[in-house]
């Protein structure tokens, strides 16, 4: 069963200049007990697309599109209706969560005063259940007493992953929540949300990350996005074995391998710059930096075609023909 | 080489709280140096002080104890004045936590402004714009997308970036670079990577590469320091430490890093043991955790030693 159907979903920022794109005719599902990952560029829309599910405000604005969350639109909710169903039934860790807690508030104030907004009234069993996700992710119980400002960067970073789930939604959307902490604490939090999923806390995850080897060991399924579009969407194996877009191949041989050093073997990144979101081609959005580029790559978008099994990709040479 | 930067037996301690409150021992006699022209990552798991560390150099925060040399001088002892002139214009930094490193009433531009302002002072004002633009060019990204631009406006990445490319319009002789490629993709990732390289070749500028990637400390680094709860646990040459790890701590890291292809087995969670201990302990601070330890481990405070050439460890085992 999907727990998210996204629909040719547009998101777009209006800026003097014009709109930029940055979600530009996404489409997809994520379905219940599955965890989603999405990964893509820096700046190819990561954030806006998960950000446009919770809270649309100026000048981000909804171009069209839907996406259907348990047989809701999310994009006609009304704020009020929003915030009803924030934290209980979707909820975000978000990227700069580093700094999304409000720093004059103790972590357990923050949170007391978010359950009070759900309609908790028992104060000492939310400040129990507190204390012991904390421990769940290696954070002395001492955190709920502590500042923000007195935690270190990705110690800040899982208490505010304790303060989104704390209060079981349905749709749990992790924006690059791993990116600030260490292999081992890494593992911990990604034990978290695979305990969180076991035990049915938590029925759904959406995972943004720029780390592909983390993808593969909690995502059943990815979605690569460049420059506002879906370039390949498919389960992780088969994406990350068997990527079939220039793109995810060119991002994959980009991961640097444990035993490669500058001053002996220089890697190489993809050549050329991301294009604009104010302009973007009319045909494929990669087609600046791609080896592989055709004639009508430049004017002709390709569309997403079926490579294998539940596995697509847009790219002409694998004969995304527009209709 | 020569020396850049001395840290000698460094010593921050955090007070939480006013009555009843806890001590945190963020950073714990700590030494080590970095030389003109090197490379050194600066690894640790998530609250072991490297963060702290940063801003010690920095001096945005005031040691418990401990002293901090650049080219022989004691930053501690030097005067607001001393710091502005000279100080910040040698050595710069990009922290962890992009958002929160920008104004969010001004366009981002105005980072390279107050930058340029104070420290470019010679060149011209259209000389300026063009290496802010050259600047931001070098680090993958299109001036005309990011200039002008509100942070609010631009993604994790990006701000990221824009920092960096700010830190390193002034030339400095160190950076000090925490988590600076956390919010970037493996490509661009790399491009920043191989920027810092060149420039290191170019301009020897040192850089200590705050990073929780082995896999990125092992590729750019010279030297690699290996933190445990505010000491370190072993540092040396990155091939050494890489190649030979010898801390219990040191050789689990290197076994956890995840790998594409290679599946997890999920074994649960266990909740923390009690932190304050830990932080109170008299010997080694791995002790609760290492698989080797022994008794001597929970009493003494083992030293770093030079097991091997440019090889330093703390555990007892190597005594
Ligand atoms: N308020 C805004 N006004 C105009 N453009 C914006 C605004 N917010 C974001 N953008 C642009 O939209 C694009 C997508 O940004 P987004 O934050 O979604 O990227 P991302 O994929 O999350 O990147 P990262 O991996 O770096 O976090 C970027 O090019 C960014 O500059
Ligand atoms: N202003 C402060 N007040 C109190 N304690 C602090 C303060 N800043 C840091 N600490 C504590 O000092 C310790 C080290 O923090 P630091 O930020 O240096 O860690 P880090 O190694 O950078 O971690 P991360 O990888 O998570 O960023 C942590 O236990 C943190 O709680
Ligand atoms: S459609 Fe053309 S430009 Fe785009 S990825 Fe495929 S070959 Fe490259
Ligand atoms: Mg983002
Ligand atoms: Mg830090």
């Amino acid at each position: 069963m999907a727990m998210l159907t996204v629909e040719d979903l547009k998101i777009y920022y209006s800026t003097p200049l014009g709109h930029v794109k940055a979600v530009d005719g996404v489409s997809f599902e994520v379905k219940e007990g599955e965890v989603f990952g999405i990964a893509g560029e820096s700046g190819c829309g990561k954030s806006t697309l998960v950000h446009s599910l919770i809270l649309r405000k100026p000048p981000m604005v909804h171009m069209g599109g839907r996406a259907l969350f348990k047989g809701k639109d999310l994009m006609t909710l009304s704020p009020e209706e929003s915030k009803k169903i924030r934290y209980t039934e979707l909820s975000i860790i978000p990227q700069y969560a580093m700094n999304a807690l409000n720093p004059t508030k103790k972590i357990k104030d923050i949170v007391w005063d978010l359950a009070k907004e759900h309609g908790y009234t028992d104060r000492e069993e939310v400040e129990k259940l507190l204390r012991e996700r904390l421990s769940m992710v290696k954070l002395s119980p001492k955190v709920a007493d502590m500042y923000p400002v007195e935690l270190s960067g990705g110690m800040r970073q899982r208490a505010t992953m304790v303060v989104s789930t704390l209060l079981n939604p349905d749709l749990l959307i992790a924006d690059e929540v791993t990116s600030a902490l260490d292999v081992t604490t890494q593992r911990v939090v990604i034990e978290l949300l695979h305990h969180f999923m076991k035990e049915g806390i938590v029925k759904s995850i959406i995972f943004v990350t720029h780390d592909l080897a983390l993808l593969d060991k909690i995502a059943d399924r990815v979605m690569i996005l460049y420059a506002g579009k879906v370039v390949e969407i498919g389960s992780t194996e088969e994406v990350i074995n068997n990527p079939a877009h220039p793109y995810t191949r060119l991002l994959i041989n980009s991961l640097p391998r444990m035993g490669v050093q500058y001053k002996k073997q220089k890697l190489k990144g993809i050549p050329g710059y991301p294009i604009s979101l104010l302009n973007p081609p009319k045909g494929c959005r990669f087609y600046t930096r791609c080896p592989y580029a055709l004639d009508k790559c430049p004017s002709e978008e390709p569309k997403l075609v079926k490579v294998g099994n539940e596995h697509y990709a847009a790219c002409h040479l694998l004969g995304g023909e527009s209709q | 080489m020569s020396e850049l930067l001395k840290v000698e037996h460094l010593t921050k301690i955090f007070t939480s709280g006013f009555i009843g409150g806890f001590e945190i021992r963020a950073v714990d006699d700590v030494s080590f140096t970095i030389k003109k022209g090197e490379i050194v990552s600066l690894v640790g798991e998530s609250g072991s002080g490297k963060t702290t560390i940063g801003k010690l150099i920095l001096r945005l925060i005031q040691p418990t104890s401990g002293r901090i040399l650049f080219e022989g001088k004691d930053i501690l002892q030097m005067s607001k004045k001393e710091l502005r002139e000279n100080y910040y214009r040698q050595v710069q930094a990009v922290f962890q936590d992009p958002f929160a490193s920008f104004n969010p009433l001004h366009p981002v531009d105005r980072a390279f402004d107050l930058i340029s302002e104070s420290y470019l002072t010679d060149v011209s004002r259209d000389e300026r714009k063009e290496l802010v633009r050259d600047a931001l060019r070098q680090i993958g990204l299109n001036p005309d997308e990011v200039l002008g631009k509100f942070p609010h406006q631009l993604s994790g990445g990006q701000l990221q970036r824009i920092l960096i490319a700010r830190a390193l319009l002034l030339k400095p002789k160190l950076l000090i670079a925490d988590e600076i490629v956390s919010m970037l993709d493996a490509s661009t990732r790399i491009d920043v990577l191989n920027l810092l390289g060149d420039f290191r070749d170019k301009y020897g500028t040192s850089v200590l590469f705050v990073t929780h990637d082995l896999a990125l400390g092992y590729y750019i680094s010279d030297t690699t320091i290996i933190m445990y709860r505010g000491t370190i646990v072993e540092m040396g040459d990155t091939e050494k430490v890489f190649q030979n790890p010898l801390h219990p701590y040191t050789r689990m890291l290197l076994e956890s890093v995840p790998d594409l292809n290679v599946k997890w087995e999920f074994k649960g969670i266990e909740p923390e043991k009690e932190e304050g201990t830990v932080y109170s302990l008299q010997g080694c601070r791995y002790a609760p955790r290492c698989p080797r330890a022994t008794r001597l481990c929970f009493v003494r405070r083992p030293e770093l030693i030079e097991f091997e050439k440019n090889h330093w460890v703390a555990c007892h085992f190597y005594y």
